[in-house]
């Protein structure tokens, strides 16, 4: 039995470092909940594990940095990729200088652009879920992504991280601007569209 | 440091004396009305002349049930928003004739963030909880984070309240729907297959609303589509709520709205709390819903604290955001 840490605990998944081969790894394992009926629990977990699997190799071929994929077990809802040693965005991103900020800020968006540029839709984007190494911006926890070539789509995953940010970076909330400002960039499609409906998205939730 | 609160944002209208002691909220009297149409959803209108029928009485009864007199009241709290717009221009009309007539301070507060205080000021160590805000329009995940209460999660179209009065409507149960669609899913058991719309923290009910009602128009039986309803929504509400606790990085958890009086929802959500390792909250069920004993604890927090309102700006703001507060009365 090879020796597992226990990384964090999230709501869905337990996330553990172990060692695949000479590899270190992390094991995403994803929690039955007993709260919910084994009807939805089981097509969860199976549903996501797959999915989260698919969509991860899929970003590495469009040129988004994600962990590469050693072992998927769909029946456990386990996922073995590389352990990535970077430092989350959400935990440094606060500290940075308002020039470095705005330097990673546009890199995530091109990122971003990249993803959506092949319909890849992340469905969580929040500063937990990237890790910054080697200076590169990696993508991790597709658990909720999808593919779609709508707007609508591109909109709500830009808009769950403008919220990510204004909740978590509430002083720091211009890094949504320069997010958008790489977007703009790399997105093939006209990115004026997407972020009109980001404003369409904004007003639809409640006392806007 | 004694308060009376008017709640009245949508269909209830409520008077609340509280009284502070060692920081913590001790509700003396909490009476409420609560309007319900005939036929249909809230009229905005009609739900405002209504509060306008009862609210003196309301007040009179509520210092009647305190056993204090209106001269022991220190401070008038009212819902300044979010909420009906004639519905909370009648509490603030009444709140500004009752400040006035006694001669005491007036301050509006925001109904949402209420909902959460009452929680920490009721209970003994609920101090930073992830509040799951469940009623008929509003359903946020809401925690404090960077001076105030941000929305971490909350509904992309209907408050899951709403959800269930429309398709209540459609199957011709009375409004509210909740608890009547709560009897029947208890005598479903066979899941059929509804939308589960998670995004982010976000959450979204109206494609399971459609699918739920094509299930009736075509003849599944009721109380199974109830069972899935409830199995469906409230497994995606505590998966929000669980995110927003692994996010936020907090250990408690609180329920409040309406629809926090359902006991599936509530059982869902202790059992997601013990598998982490966190605490569970839920506020007795006159507390859980729209009532005047949280707008006027939020009252003395907010006066303690040192804001104060002067009567000319007592205004009502229907959109009134619960990220909009400036939280003085916390670190």
């Amino acid at each position: 039995m090879i020796k597992e840490e226990v990384l964090y605990q999230g709501a869905e998944a337990k996330i553990c470092k172990s060692k695949y081969w000479d590899f270190d790894v992390v094991i995403k394992r994803r929690i039955h909940k007993s709260y919910r009926i084994s009807h939805i629990d089981e097509y969860l977990i199976s549903y996501r594990t797959k999915e989260e699997s698919k969509l991860i190799s899929y970003a590495r071929s469009c040129g988004v940095s994600v962990p590469t994929i050693y072992d998927i077990d769909l029946e456990n809802g386990i996922i073995t990729m590389e352990y990535l040693k970077g430092r989350r965005i959400k935990d440094i991103l606060n500290s940075f200088s308002e020039k470095e900020r705005e330097r990673i800020c546009k890199k995530i968006g091109v990122s971003i652009a990249k993803l959506h540029n092949n319909d890849i839709i992340h469905g969580d984007i929040t500063t937990s879920n990237m890790i910054l190494l080697d200076d590169k911006i990696h993508f991790i926890d597709f658990g909720l992504g999808g593919k779609s070539n709508e707007i609508e789509a591109k909109g709500v995953d830009l808009h769950v991280l403008m919220e990510a940010i204004e909740s978590t970076h509430s002083k720091y909330s211009n890094c949504f601007d320069y997010v958008l400002e790489g977007y703009k960039e790399e997105l093939e499609e006209d990115a004026n569209h997407v972020i009109k409906k980001i404003n369409d998205i904004v007003k639809r939730g409640r006392y806007r | 440091m004694i308060c009376l609160g008017i709640e009245g944002t949508a269909h209830s209208i409520g008077v609340g004396i509280v009284k502070e002691e060692n920081e913590k909220c001790i509700v003396l009297s909490n009476p409420i009305k609560i309007y319900s149409p005939k036929k249909g959803g809230i009229h905005p209108r009609e739900a405002a002349n209504h509060h306008a029928n009862y609210i003196a009485e309301l007040i009179k009864e509520s210092v009647d049930i305190s056993k204090l007199d209106l001269k022991d009241i220190d401070l008038v709290s009212f819902s300044k928003g979010p909420g009906l717009g004639p519905c909370l221009r009648t509490a603030a009309t009444a709140a500004r004739a009752l400040s006035l007539s006694i001669d005491k301070p007036i301050i509006g507060v925001n109904h949402c963030v209420a909902h959460l205080e009452i929680g920490r000021g009721t209970f003994n160590n609920c101090n930073d909880p992830v509040l799951l805000y469940t009623s008929g329009a509003n359903t946020q995940v809401i925690a404090f984070a960077e001076g105030k209460y941000r929305v971490f999660g909350e509904t992309l179209d209907i408050g899951i309240g709403n959800c269930l009065d429309k398709f209540g409507r459609t199957v011709g149960l009375e409004f509210p729907s909740g608890p009547k669609i709560e009897k029947l899913a208890l005598k479903g058991g066979k899941y059929l297959e509804l939308p589960y719309s998670i995004k982010g923290m976000d959450i979204a009910f109206s494609g399971l609303l459609t699918t739920a009602e094509q299930y009736y128009n075509n003849g599944k039986k009721l109380e199974n589509i109830c069972y899935s309803i409830q199995e469906t929504t409230f497994a995606a509400l505590t998966e929000v709520t669980e995110r927003a606790m692994a996010h936020t990085e907090k250990d408690q958890v609180l329920l409040g709205g309406g629809v926090a009086a359902n006991k599936r929802l509530r059982e869902m959500v202790k059992i997601m709390a013990k598998e982490r390792g966190a605490s569970f909250f839920v506020p007795t069920k006159d507390l859980c819903i729209d009532n005047g004993a949280m707008i006027a604890w939020l009252g003395v927090l907010m006066y303690n604290s040192g804001i104060r309102m002067k009567i000319e700006k007592s205004f009502i703001n229907q959109r009134f955001r619960t990220d909009m507060v400036d939280v003085t009365w916390r670190d």
